[in-house]
């Protein structure tokens, strides 16, 4: 039995994480069979301390028994692994480079100041929303007037960013922050994605992030 | 030998329109002397046979330019090609082994797997790695006991993957080994600044023969930073962190 590499795709994922729903959701646009592995991450399974030795983090996609980790990394991976079905990176080199660049700009910016949104009061806090402000409203210059951040089609930076909408409630909740006020465009961007399949089917319903989070706060006895 | 090229070099029978689309198709690099990042994407440029003009930027009084090109982070490198930027030295790395294809030696493995694996490699190298060196570096007493000890933690994970092999690539050196490249050169003088030993034969022998391999490589060693400068702001460096935590 340990040495049997089990077939096909398994995702050891969070329900709420974001990153875990990056993949979720490039897996659904690429119509790609998995199967989801809801991970006790206070209680690390065997199988992940296995598949992500150095990390011990989800998600971790496991294809054909071999593991690939970090979220970005994996939605490449997906698009490039199975590449006969549409492409979620643009194929000239420019674009995939801005492409990267946004979903880089994404992963250093967006959870880091989003947790000091909900963790911090006072001054720190103060900061956190000015630099969320910031962040959304860089985001949605680089959005411009198209549908999406790729263009016509929902690309590779869309994954990487559709996920936090659904923490928008939670910043508005705890950050008083208003994406609809500050950023319109980008929140008729997270509607216009919510009505894809894939994104309505693997994102949490915006009032259990919150939920989540503020259980997070108590445990924490922040407020 | 691949060199910086300062000025465009053509003869002024060119006419205004045609030497703006000529100088529009010339790669640029903006960077800073000292910048590891700067020297991943020069290495990779060399590793393609791809000409550049190289534009040295002041950090402390940043170029109208590259502010211009570069708005959201203000850093560089920043690569130019044909007139447009590109930020972030991991993706301007993907970008050059992609947009210069069939030149020179590939950068990324072929196969899906081995490129997630080298894109991990790359990003354990800057979010696990660099963070405890960089620590025990601007550090003394117990915090820089306790980064010396997480950063030979990381360096023993980073030994197992290397595993003897002359590059983290394989024979030729690949994303990974430009990637970490710059600690080859920087933790020999880190060590000589502190006077501690980060890198030791006996726990870290292959990280220690990658690094020798790595500076002794034709496309490295025809091009790296000034050393003695190099180690006078790296001390400085170290002089300043300690001062603002006292």
């Amino acid at each position: 039995m340990a040495g049997e590499k089990r077939k096909g795709l398994q995702l050891l994922d969070f329900w709420v994480s974001p990153f875990g729903q990056r993949c979720r959701i490039a897996l659904d646009e690429k119509a790609l069979p998995y199967e989801y592995l809801e991970q006790d991450l206070g209680n690390k399974s065997e199988l992940l301390i296995r598949s992500n030795p150095v990390h011990k983090k989800i998600p971790v996609l496991v294809h054909d028994g071999r593991p690939v980790c970090e979220s970005l990394i994996i939605v490449q991976y997906i698009d490039e692994a199975f590449s006969s079905s549409s492409s979620l990176l643009p194929s000239d080199p420019y674009a995939r480079a801005q492409a990267r660049f946004w979903a880089d700009y994404i992963d250093k910016k967006v959870y880091d100041c989003g947790t000091r949104l909900w963790k911090t009061k006072g001054e720190p806090q103060q900061q956190a929303r000015k630099e969320m402000v910031e962040i959304l409203k860089t985001l949605e210059g680089a959005l411009g007037d198209k549908p999406y951040f790729g263009g016509d089609e929902f690309g590779f930076v869309d994954v990487a960013f559709v996920p936090f909408t659904a923490w928008f409630l939670t910043y508005e909740r705890f950050g008083e922050i208003s994406v609809e006020k500050e950023c319109p465009k980008l929140a008729a961007w997270a509607k216009r994605c919510g009505e894809r399949e894939s994104v309505k089917k693997n994102l949490s319903p915006p009032e259990k992030v919150y939920e989540f989070i503020a259980t997070l706060k108590k445990k924490f006895g922040i407020e | 030998m691949m060199k910086r090229n300062l000025t465009t070099h053509h003869s002024a029978t060119l006419s205004a329109m045609e030497r703006q689309e000529e100088d529009e198709d010339r790669v640029k690099l903006f960077g800073f002397w000292s910048s590891p990042y700067v020297y991943k994407v020069e290495w990779a440029l060399r590793i393609k046979g791809i000409q550049y003009d190289y534009i040295e930027e002041n950090l402390e009084n940043k170029s109208d330019q590259l502010l211009e090109y570069n708005p959201v982070h203000k850093k560089v490198p920043v690569l130019i090609y044909q007139g447009k930027p590109i930020a972030e030295s991991e993706v301007i790395l993907e970008f050059i082994d992609e947009a210069w294809k069939h030149h020179g030696d590939r950068i990324l493995p072929e196969d899906p797997y081995d490129r997630a694996m080298a894109r991990f490699w790359v990003r354990f190298g800057k979010d696990t790695l660099s963070p405890p060196i960089w620590k025990w570096f601007t550090t003394q007493g117990q915090e820089q006991e306790a980064a010396y000890a997480a950063a030979v933690e990381q360096l023993q994970i980073l030994e197992k993957e290397l595993d003897g092999k002359r590059f983290f690539a394989g024979e030729k050196m690949g994303l990974v080994d430009l990637s970490l490249g710059p600690f080859s050169y920087i933790i020999p003088i880190y060590e000589e600044i502190t006077g501690v030993k980060l890198i030791k034969e006996e726990k870290l022998p292959s990280l220690l023969a990658w690094m020798d391999n790595f500076l002794n490589s034709s496309i490295v060693r025809e091009h790296l930073p000034p050393m003695d400068k190099l180690k006078l702001r790296c001390q400085a460096i170290r002089e300043a962190f300690l001062k603002n935590t006292n």
